[in-house]
């Protein structure tokens, strides 16, 4: 199957997750070709990067005002690649631009549109089906997705990337007609924490709840982070106090994440932050109760008093 | 201003998942207004009363979602239409949506992010592709004035502030309105709102479910001493193989 992969930057980066994408994208095109959809602006040294992953042609579009990520204009971008490459399939990773892209896109090209997947496809005796995590991460469901064009978007670790040696990468450049309504939105401000590291994209997670008693107390928090080189997440009513951003709540109504390791420090453990975090595939639940729930869903766990027990992790993990 | 809200009927989230005969059992099970649905009601509630809207409530489903309209007409929608179909899956509620929206020119349509059941987080993009409107998605704040919307959304570490001309469509989670509990008054009042039930059209449907699976349960967790962090990092280097 002829495969259009979207590739995101940030800051004149490609985000790992678009890195996960590629890879999803070649291993779905069982040899065929293989073109990727740049938006952002990325130095061609930068996009040569996707060659590794299987990527064999670039359609780069070259637009100022594409730097804003707006959606519409990203999803007509992307439909113009999609008739330009005359790709059937359409990988994207999860993102807050490629959750709103890919339903307009869907309609755009008249595809069958599976959000949240999280392995690749199955594709025998020509039908593809792919598995989506449902119900907040309590389920998977198998989708057979029909006719002739698709749209999937990608989950984190949906797939483990693996470079090859460097291959070239035609690098070609896109004109697209854009619609008369596609720029109608005006951003008026970015409020951005710059330098953290972002957690939808985040593969270490350190997560604290109610049981740290104020926001005061996160130094110890973000000290564990730093040295993991992990993102800072919360519980719902530490955002809702307002102790921290809503950015960082996970759960059920907050950002769902699938890191390798997820630390829980005074977090009860939920059935609604559950649903957002389950999917992390190691669970460390730090909590002075050793009856909460969350360690019936943790693989190693401390009971103990946070205050005592993280700085004892911290520098633990420094001397290691 | 007229206000469409769209709500799904999903297991309350304190639902123990489970499957029977290739489809959700959904026995025991309690179903409410989807959260993040809930959200853009309430906002939409609060806006009748500051900017005189009306409100219309709007549901893809068979008649066991009546309660759930009931509560959103209880809350404080003024009526309330209900697509009698199953919904089979997002293109299929968008395009009753849209189908809907293009007779009525609603100034504003609003609902949750996603829904929490098969969290598809697609009808808002398609009914706005549909009716070749913008779609302004997760949406943590909206103030009218005029006939210019500011908004805020969610962006990966932090959250841009945006502007839109109406009509558009909004894709809403928290912190936009407070979540409104019914009261005696407005459940009496919601018996009486109409609640009008129309036939579905039919659109070509892409996606087909094969099979249902739980997540694999974790193995017993493993304890440690918080005097004995190194093993616990050890574990984590050479067991799990995570850092
Ligand atoms: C529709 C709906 C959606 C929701 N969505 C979400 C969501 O997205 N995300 C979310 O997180 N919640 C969500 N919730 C809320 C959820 O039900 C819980 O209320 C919430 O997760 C509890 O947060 P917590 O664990 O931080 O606080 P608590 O439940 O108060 O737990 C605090 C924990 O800290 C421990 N503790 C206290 N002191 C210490 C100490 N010194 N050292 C170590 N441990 C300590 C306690 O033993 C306790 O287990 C939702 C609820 C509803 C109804």
């Amino acid at each position: 199957m002829s495969v259009l992969v979207y590739i995101e930057a940030d800051n004149g980066t490609i985000k790992g997750s678009s890195i996960e994408a590629a890879f999803y994208a070649s291993q779905a095109a069982k040899g065929q070709a293989v073109t990727a959809v740049v938006t952002d602006k990325l130095e061609d040294s930068a996009i040569g990067e996707l060659g590794k992953y299987g990527v064999q042609k670039v359609l780069k579009v070259s637009d100022e005002r594409l730097a804003e990520k707006p959606v519409a204009p990203i999803a007509t971008a992307i439909a113009a690649g999609v008739a330009e490459s005359g790709a059937n399939l359409v990988i994207m990773a999860r993102s807050s631009l490629t959750d709103a892209v890919a339903p307009r896109l869907g309609i755009k090209i008249k595809a069958a549109v599976a959000s949240n997947v999280v392995a690749l496809p199955s594709q025998e005796g020509g039908e593809f089906v792919v598995k989506r995590s449902i119900f907040t991460g309590k389920a998977f469901v198998d989708v057979a997705l029909k006719g002739d064009k698709k749209v999937i978007t990608i989950k984190k670790n949906s797939v483990s990337p693996q470079a090859t040696d460097s291959a070239s990468v035609d690098i070609a450049s896109l004109d697209v007609n854009f619609g008369d309504k596609d720029f109608s939105i005006t951003l008026k401000d970015v409020k951005k924490q710059e330098g953290d590291i972002l957690l939808p994209e985040a593969d270490l997670v350190v997560s604290a709840g109610r049981g740290l008693k104020g926001p005061e107390n996160w130094s110890m928090i973000e000290d564990l982070a730093k040295t993991l080189g992990a993102a800072t997440a919360c519980s719902k009513p530490v955002s809702d106090m307002d102790w921290r951003p809503h950015h960082e709540h996970v759960g059920q109504t907050g950002i769902k994440v699938s890191p390798s390791l997820y630390i829980a420090v005074g977090i009860s453990g939920a059935i609604q932050h559950l649903a957002g975090v389950s999917s992390s595939k190691t669970i460390v639940v730090i909590n002075k109760d050793e009856e909460a729930p969350f360690f019936k869903n943790a693989d190693y766990g401390i009971v103990g008093d946070a205050f005592d027990v993280v700085p004892k992790l911290t520098e633990a993990l420094k001397n290691a | 201003m007229k206000i469409l809200v769209c709500i799904s009927h999903v297991p309350d989230t304190t639902s123990k998942i489970k499957f029977s005969d290739n489809a959700l059992d959904t026995n025991g099970m309690s179903f409410v207004i989807g959260p993040y649905d809930d959200y853009a009601l309430a906002r939409a509630v609060e806006l009748k009363e500051s900017h005189k809207a009306t409100v219309t409530a709007i549901n893809v489903g068979k008649s066991d979602t009546e309660p759930t309209i009931r509560k959103a007409l209880a809350i404080g929608a003024d009526d309330a239409i209900r697509v009698d179909a199953e919904p089979i899956d997002a293109f299929f509620v968008a395009t009753q949506i849209a189908e809907i929206a293009k007779s009525e020119n609603y100034d504003l349509i609003l609902m949750g992010r996603e829904a929490s059941d098969y969290n598809g987080g697609q009808v808002h993009g398609m009914v706005a592709e549909m009716l070749d409107m913008q779609a302004i998605v997760p949406c943590m704040t909206l103030d009218i004035d005029g006939n210019t919307a500011t908004m805020t959304r969610e962006i990966e570490g932090g959250k841009e502030i945006i502007t839109c001309d109406l009509p558009f469509v909004a894709g809403c989670q928290e912190p936009i309105a407070e979540w409104k509990i019914p009261n005696m008054r407005g459940i009496m009042m919601a018996r009486k709102k109409p609640l009008k039930v129309v036939e579905a059209v039919q659109p070509e449907v892409l996606i087909e479910t094969k099979s249902y699976e739980l997540p694999p349960a974790r193995s017993n967790c493993k304890m440690f001493t918080s005097d004995d962090m190194a093993s616990l990092v050890r574990a984590l280097k050479e067991e799990a193989k995570v850092i």
